[in-house]
């Protein structure tokens, strides 16, 4: 017997499927030495901002709550994890075992902070509640760029003064310098890893918003209200949507800083948090795939422009509001919609019924 | 004992005092129409019954059971199903998606199915729709869809709030036909109107609100010849 599958699941195969062959000509290229140095830098962050896209995506698009503290999330993913690392990397020493719990610990941290910050947060709605995440990220950017932690045979040191204040015995380390950050974290982060998690990332979030928590989440984005008068439970939802949420930002995290040898906190400024909120909507709101595409195609776009020096983030800028009106604009959406379909219809005959249906 | 006890009910908006120590019941069974003009309190009864706003003082039972500081979520396992003014469904979600969502509370999947078939029987226009984008819907429709999906969740009282606003005249009374026939398969209804006389005509007993306070009760059947009524709210 054939079953039948609904149009929700076969989005996330193709997606599913674009991601693995992507992945197969990435890895191809690498292992016969194909591929540029200023691409294969590229290849883990491109990941991780399209962790934080799909992420952001389940806040703004499923939720329907325009939360700018991402870059928050991802502040505490990647100091809590680095903060592991540093201190188990003589310890532990195989990155397989090591980086995975990581993961985990960063995770885990990141979505304790948005439950702990969503419960008086998800009250506001709109604008209010936008302004008030922007704040919680700034102020976990800039907690973390006071923190002084050290630690020697004695144990862990705090200090938000100065590194002389920690007090640490002569084999003492540091592991979080103030504004200088983090240095010494193992680089453990592989495009491979990254790769997975974004795939993982992908899988949560289709399956999130094909379940009943995805539908009741939907129904609240939709109309608060009739969500209420039908029995779902208003804050225990947004909570479980901003949990989800701060998680992935927090993985993302850890991918970040174990990619790079020192890492400071002003990296995560809210520069990045609007960027992230870019690749959601020029990816299209809610969607799930558009939002991948964007962080990609943004994410490469200005080191490929490199080579037009000065008028380089100029480019950039025209491109995001060409990119802008495109995919606001119903008439031009519609154009490409049409010969899309035609495309379609010529490639796969049999199926041209799809076309008649689309018109 | 009533099955629903509303019991001397005050709620403010902020310092303004929307109801006035409102007091009435609902018994099994039983069609009741809560009519008023606008401002009158019918809407801010209605969500303070289901738990959307808070009273101040005076309490809600139902089955002798303290429900007054019950939150909504909970209100609907209770089986108290609200239908809420001007048609408000999920806009972006199926009307299928719709469906299912009220019968959120529920967990037997067998019953969920079954009553998926009852609301289709019921409303004829939703199976045809089932796939359509509930935002897509016209008014009428939308509305049955918001009635259809209170049903889901197996309610022993539905409470509506102005199902026939906006609506054409001959939807109007498909609505009210609706009406009755939810009640004939023994859910008990209470129903906000602005259509005084469609509701007085269908309903067994209504009570009259006018800027926060009861002004008068009774049998529907003697209201609707009330002078009084006859002259505020029949236009006659």
């Amino acid at each position: 017997m054939k079953k039948k599958i609904s149009p929700m699941t076969r989005k996330s195969f193709v997606t599913y499927g674009l991601l693995l062959i992507v992945f197969i000509a990435v890895e191809i290229m690498m292992n016969t030495g194909n591929i540029s140095s200023m691409l294969k830098g590229l290849l883990v962050p491109v990941c991780v901002y399209s962790i934080l896209a799909v992420s952001l995506n389940l806040t703004v698009g499923i939720l329907g709550e325009l939360s700018l503290g991402q870059a928050g999330f991802m502040c505490i993913g990647a100091y809590s994890s680095a903060i592991f690392s540093n201190l188990v990397k003589d310890t532990i020493t195989q990155p397989l075992i090591r980086f995975p719990l990581a993961i985990i610990i960063g995770g885990i941290c990141a979505a304790l902070f948005g439950i702990l910050i969503g419960i008086p947060v998800l009250r506001l709605r709109g604008d209010y509640l936008a302004i008030v995440t922007l704040a919680f990220g700034e102020i976990i950017k800039n907690v973390f760029a006071a923190l002084y932690i050290g630690y020697d045979s004695t144990g862990l040191h705090f200090s938000l003064k100065s590194q002389g204040d920690l007090g640490l015995g002569a084999d003492g380390k540091m592991i979080i310098n103030g504004a200088l950050g983090i240095s010494g974290t193992p680089n453990d982060s592989t495009f491979e890893i990254a790769a997975a998690i974004l795939f993982i990332t992908l899988i949560i979030a289709y399956n999130f918003v094909n379940s009943r928590t995805g539908r009741a989440v939907m129904s609240i984005r939709d109309n608060r209200i009739a969500a209420e008068s039908v029995g779902i439970n208003i804050t225990k939802y947004k909570l479980i949507t901003f949990g989800l949420t701060a998680f992935l930002a927090g993985v993302a995290g850890v991918l970040y800083s174990h990619n790079f040898y020192s890492l400071q906190a002003s990296k995560f400024d809210y520069n990045m948090s609007i960027l992230v909120l870019v690749f959601v909507v020029l990816g299209g709101i809610g969607s799930i795939r558009g939002s991948v595409i964007a962080a990609v195609v943004l994410t490469m776009l200005p080191e490929y422009l490199r080579s037009i020096n000065n008028y380089r983030m100029l480019f950039y800028a025209v491109i995001l509001i060409v990119m802008m009106i495109c995919t606001s604009n119903a008439t031009i959406r519609n154009f490409f919609v049409h010969n899309f379909e035609k495309l379609k219809g010529l490639i796969f005959k049999n199926k041209s019924k799809t076309v008649k249906e689309a018109e | 004992m009533a099955m629903l006890e509303i019991n001397d009910l005050n709620v403010y908006y902020g310092v303004i005092r929307a109801l006035k120590g409102i007091s009435f019941e609902v018994n099994e069974g039983e069609v009741i129409a809560l009519i008023g003009a606008n401002g009158a309190g019918k809407t801010t009864t209605l969500h303070t019954i289901t738990g959307l706003l808070s009273a101040k003082s005076g309490s809600i039972h139902l089955d002798g059971k303290d429900i007054t500081k019950t939150p909504a979520h909970k209100i609907v396992k209770m089986g108290i199903a609200h239908v809420p003014e001007g048609r408000r469904i999920f806009q972006n979600l199926t009307v299928l998606d719709n469906i299912k969502l009220g019968a959120f509370t529920r967990k037997d999947k067998d019953g969920i199915a079954e009553d998926i078939e009852k609301v289709y029987k019921l409303f004829p226009r939703l199976e045809e729709r089932k796939t359509q984008i509930a935002g897509t819907l016209s008014g009428g429709e939308q509305q049955m869809l918001a009635m259809g999906r209170a049903l889901m969740s197996k309610p022993r009282i539905v409470v509506m709030d102005e199902p026939s606003m906006g609506l054409s005249p001959i939807l109007v009374s498909e609505i009210f036909d609706i009406i009755e026939s939810i009640r004939e398969q023994g859910t008990t209804v209470l129903l906000v109107e602005q259509n005084a006389k469609k509701a007085l005509s269908i309903a067994d007993r209504a009570y009259v609100l006018e800027t926060g306070k009861i002004v008068l009760s009774g049998k529907a059947s003697d209201l609707i010849n009330d002078e009084s009524v006859k002259k505020a709210y029949l236009g006659e």
